[in-house]
């Protein structure tokens, strides 16, 4: 069997004692669409940062398609193919939505220390940006200065921008964050066709999502991992119930 | 003769980093939880010295100038922080360091007007104007000594004010995180200008204390400024006791640096080349004490913030 | 970037009428403006490089004069020791700067925020001190110097031919700066002021970017200060001083940061008032610090920023 495209080993995290991430363990298979869900305040936005290389870990080892990461930073991440969007929408507000994707694609074509040509009238980066953009529906939007998108139209460049550094593990932090019920439902569906194209590590807090994609789902709680499984499997947990679900349920009831 | 010369300048370089504390310790509190850039800093420590020369010139008496002082420059600096920076607070650090510029150049100019070019007179105080033989055959002046303690006394009030009291648990709490104080409930707004009268108080103080042993002048503060910033990056911002170590090992450097490293040079290279090199090197001798601590420690020797 | 039609019309005026200023304040008899109009363009040149890092790049750099200050004593120094060569100096402002500027550079860019603002300050004051240190060099007196002597047809002896140097110069950095701003490496720049960790995110390791555009920024300044020893024919420490990092700063915000052009205004704008107002009463400052404060919190965009902008972008 193939490597699994990111494992994570015993990864362990603390800030002046408040332990965030707690011997953590858990592992993505090639192609599978995995999520990480937990209450607040479990550490999820912690374990994201270790991921993504924004955060050093204390002790513990990340490995991304059988290499140890654990000590590359977000940008080498980036080019072996570990992209991530923002929880909090992080697209360059000044730029263009074409222009948003196509500094992804720059990033992904080598360096930039490239001083003289005008990046706007560079066909290979507003090609691909132009093909993204077209295929998530924003085409008609290209020229638009992403300050001026709606919500849900900046949380879908978001993710455009992480698709166009050509990843091989999506890491998609709450992706449907802040979003009313018909954006949620639309994400959703764009990521439900993402299923199968990308590895993806989907953190959501929206359970609908969570249960509706994920092949497997990791429940962390106050840094530590306390079951993996199927969503069925997950459901089923008393200590998931106990822990999270329960809680869940409380706060609908 | 030489062990002396040394032993003196040392004491020299620790009154000197005395100011430095007395001036950098509200600015490092004003910068760590208000994360305010303040380059008026200075000005409220000119303003000071200008302060006390008058009220000495008026009354007679330092220490009047000295309770006269308190309320001059804490008011002042209230002003101040109502008037330019408190609108300031959510805008970027460019705009902070422009306005405040803005305030050096008005104040810098505002103290020509009103008490002309000259360097204003400050007699040292009647009390403290003899020599003390600390050392033998080596007469101190009492002042420098006074200033030492005034600042370490300063340095014992702040201790306990941060450590001992609500306002100083606040504050700690906000150096760390104003996220956190915010979520608290406290009322930041009063906080902050808590915290700037504090910062422009010692700066009055320091400014009181100067006066009668350095020249009373426009632009006095300027390089005190550059001085009290390099104590913080090394001491780390926010930090009062990171301050209070910095500003000792920077005065004793700045000053035995400055009077030791050409001599020394002379023993070691020929005399044209210590003249030369000597004063340069002993000029840039605490920058690169700062760029080495930058070097090891980004966040300065004690780190106030945690996250 | 994209210029709109009424910027464009602006720069090609204003490019006329620079061009027209000797003959036309010889023919009045008032050839002060080719000094006055020769040290706005210098520090145009100044702001403008400041303005790459700053206004594109979000580097708060307080230390710009540094490397105004190293431009000059490179022509200073070198011809102190009879090397009048233009060319050979001008290599070496721009050497030098780029030499320093990577040094500072790499040490400030390991931090941000206020610790930026307060160690590109320090390192500056470093640089003013060894000025005021360099005895041989006239110390805190400052060193007349000779100008630069380039190939016999220019002679900057001659005011114009100094004064058409100097356009010469801020057109080219004009050209450069819109070429950079806008290339890949721009545009890396420009996204690492808006969000650094969403651009090491995407792959670029932010830093050697951040640095090179210092060292270019640093560079470019340089220049301002070759032509700045060139037309005071004297340097001095004050040129490194704080106060004129502070100086070329504002140049920036009133003429609007993070455009072209804006700093080029602003240099007009401030240098013009300063020349005007100091007219009136030598402590203008005191006017002037409370109308910059008011500018600060009232009108931020600066003249330039004022201007209605191209749909595409911040042009």
């Amino acid at each position: 069997m193939a490597d699994p495209i990111l494992k994570v080993e015993d990864l362990m995290k603390s800030f002046g004692g408040v332990v965030a991430t707690d011997q953590f363990f858990f592992d993505i298979q090639q192609g599978e669409f995995h999520a990480i869900i937990g209450p607040n305040g479990a550490g999820k936005t912690t374990l994201v940062a270790q991921i993504s290389g924004m955060l050093k870990p204390d002790s513990g080892r990340i490995l991304f398609d059988g290499q140890d990461i654990t000590g590359l930073s977000a940008a080498e991440r980036s080019h072996l193919g570990l992209a991530r969007s923002f929880q909090i929408t992080s697209v360059f507000r000044h730029f263009s939505a074409r222009q948003n994707v196509a500094l992804s694609i720059q990033a992904r074509q080598g360096h930039s220390f490239r001083f003289w040509k005008p990046a706007a009238r560079d066909s290979s980066l507003t090609e691909p940006a132009m093909k993204i953009l077209s295929d998530l529906g924003l085409a008609n939007r290209a020229n638009v200065l992403a300050d001026n998108l709606s919500h849900g139209e900046k949380r879908q460049l978001e993710i455009a921008m992480a698709l166009a550094t050509d990843p091989k593990l999506l890491l998609l932090d709450e992706p449907t964050a802040g979003m009313g019920a018909e954006d949620s439902a639309r994400i959703r569906e764009f990521l439900g066709g993402l299923k199968g194209k990308y590895s993806m590590l989907l953190i959501e807090h929206d359970m609908d999502t969570v249960f509706s994609l994920a092949d497997r789902v990791t429940v962390l709680v106050y840094g530590r991992g306390i079951a993996t499984g199927t969503p069925e499997e997950v459901r089923g947990n008393a200590e998931v119930r106990a822990a999270y679900l329960g809680e869940d349920d409380a706060a609908h009831a | 003769m030489s062990t002396l010369l040394v032993l003196e300048q040392t004491l020299n370089g620790i009154q000197f980093g005395v100011f430095l504390f007395l001036i950098s310790a509200g600015l490092t509190l004003v910068l760590g939880i208000m994360n305010v850039v303040n380059l008026a800093h200075g000005a409220l420590f000119m303003m000071g010295a200008y302060f006390a020369s008058t009220f000495v010139a008026w009354t007679g008496s330092f220490f009047i100038a000295f309770l006269l002082i308190i309320p001059s420059s804490v008011i002042l600096g209230i002003v101040i922080e109502m008037l330019t920076l408190r609108p300031l607070y959510l805008r970027d650090h460019m705009d902070q360091v422009l306005a405040t510029f803005g305030l050096i150049l008005f104040f810098n100019e505002g103290v020509k007007l009103v008490w002309g070019v000259d360097p204003q007179p400050m007699p040292t105080p009647e009390l403290f104007t003899g020599n003390v033989e600390i050392f033998p055959d080596a007469p101190y002046p009492v002042f420098r000594l006074f200033i030492i303690g005034v600042g370490l006394l300063v340095a014992a009030v702040i201790y306990f004010l941060i450590a001992r009291t609500k306002v100083g648990m606040l504050i700690r709490a906000g150096a760390s995180n104003t996220q956190m104080i915010r979520a608290m409930g406290v009322n930041i707004r009063f906080l902050n200008t808590f915290v700037f009268g504090l910062g422009a108080f010692f700066a009055g103080l320091a400014g009181l204390m100067a006066a009668p042993i350095i020249s009373v002048e426009s632009g006095m503060g300027d390089e005190m400024l550059i001085l009290a910033f390099v104590v913080i990056v090394i001491g780390g911002i926010g930090s009062v006791r990171g301050a209070l170590v910095a500003s000792v090992i920077i005065g004793v450097f700045e000053v035995v640096g400055r009077s030791m490293l050409p001599i020394a040079m002379q023993q070691i290279f020929p005399l044209e080349i210590a003249q030369t090199v000597g004063p340069a090197l002993a000029s840039m001798l605490i920058y690169i004490l700062m760029a080495g601590v930058l070097f090891f420690k980004p966040q300065g020797l004690f780190p106030a913030r945690t996250g | 970037m994209e210029l709109t039609r009424l910027k464009g019309w602006l720069l090609a005026i204003g490019f006329v009428v620079l061009v027209a200023v000797p003959p036309a304040v010889t023919a009045m008899d008032e050839t002060f403006y080719i000094t006055l109009i020769s040290r706005i363009m210098i520090f145009a040149i100044a702001a403008l490089s400041l303005d790459l890092i700053l206004g594109f790049g979000g580097m708060i750099s307080f230390g710009h004069a540094a490397y105004l200050g190293l431009g000059s004593y490179a022509v200073g120094i070198l011809a102190f020791h009879e090397i009048t060569n233009g060319w050979l100096q001008l290599f070496v402002a721009i050497g030098g700067s780029a030499v320093v500027a990577l040094i500072i550079g790499a040490i400030c860019l390991r931090t941000s925020g206020i610790y930026f603002i307060m160690i590109t300050l320090a390192m500056t004051q470093l640089l003013f001190f060894i000025g005021i240190s360099l005895e041989t060099y006239g110390g805190d007196d400052g060193l007349p110097t000779d100008r630069s002597e380039f190939a016999a047809f220019i002679d900057l002896g001659n005011e114009w031919i100094l004064f058409y140097l100097i356009l010469g110069f801020l057109v080219l950095c004009m050209y450069i700066s819109w070429r950079l701003i806008n290339s890949r490496f721009g545009m890396v720049i420009r996204g690492c002021h808006e969000n650094e960790a969403r651009m090491q995110a995407i792959g670029f390791p932010t830093y050697r970017y951040k640095l090179l555009a210092f060292v270019i920024s640093g560079s470019m300044c340089g220049i301002a200060g070759f032509l700045l020893a060139n037309l005071t024919e004297f340097v001095t420490p004050e040129f490194m001083h704080w106060f004129r990092s502070g100086e070329i700063m504002i140049m920036v915000l009133v003429g609007g940061m993070g455009t072209l052009f804006g700093p080029v205004v602003g240099a007009f704008a401030f240098l013009m008032f300063e020349e005007i107002i100091s007219g009136f009463t030598e402590n203008w400052p005191v006017i002037f610090g409370p109308l910059l404060v008011l500018l600060v919190l009232f009108a931020k965009q600066g003249v330039w920023g004022l201007l209605p902008k191209s749909k595409a972008g911040d042009g």
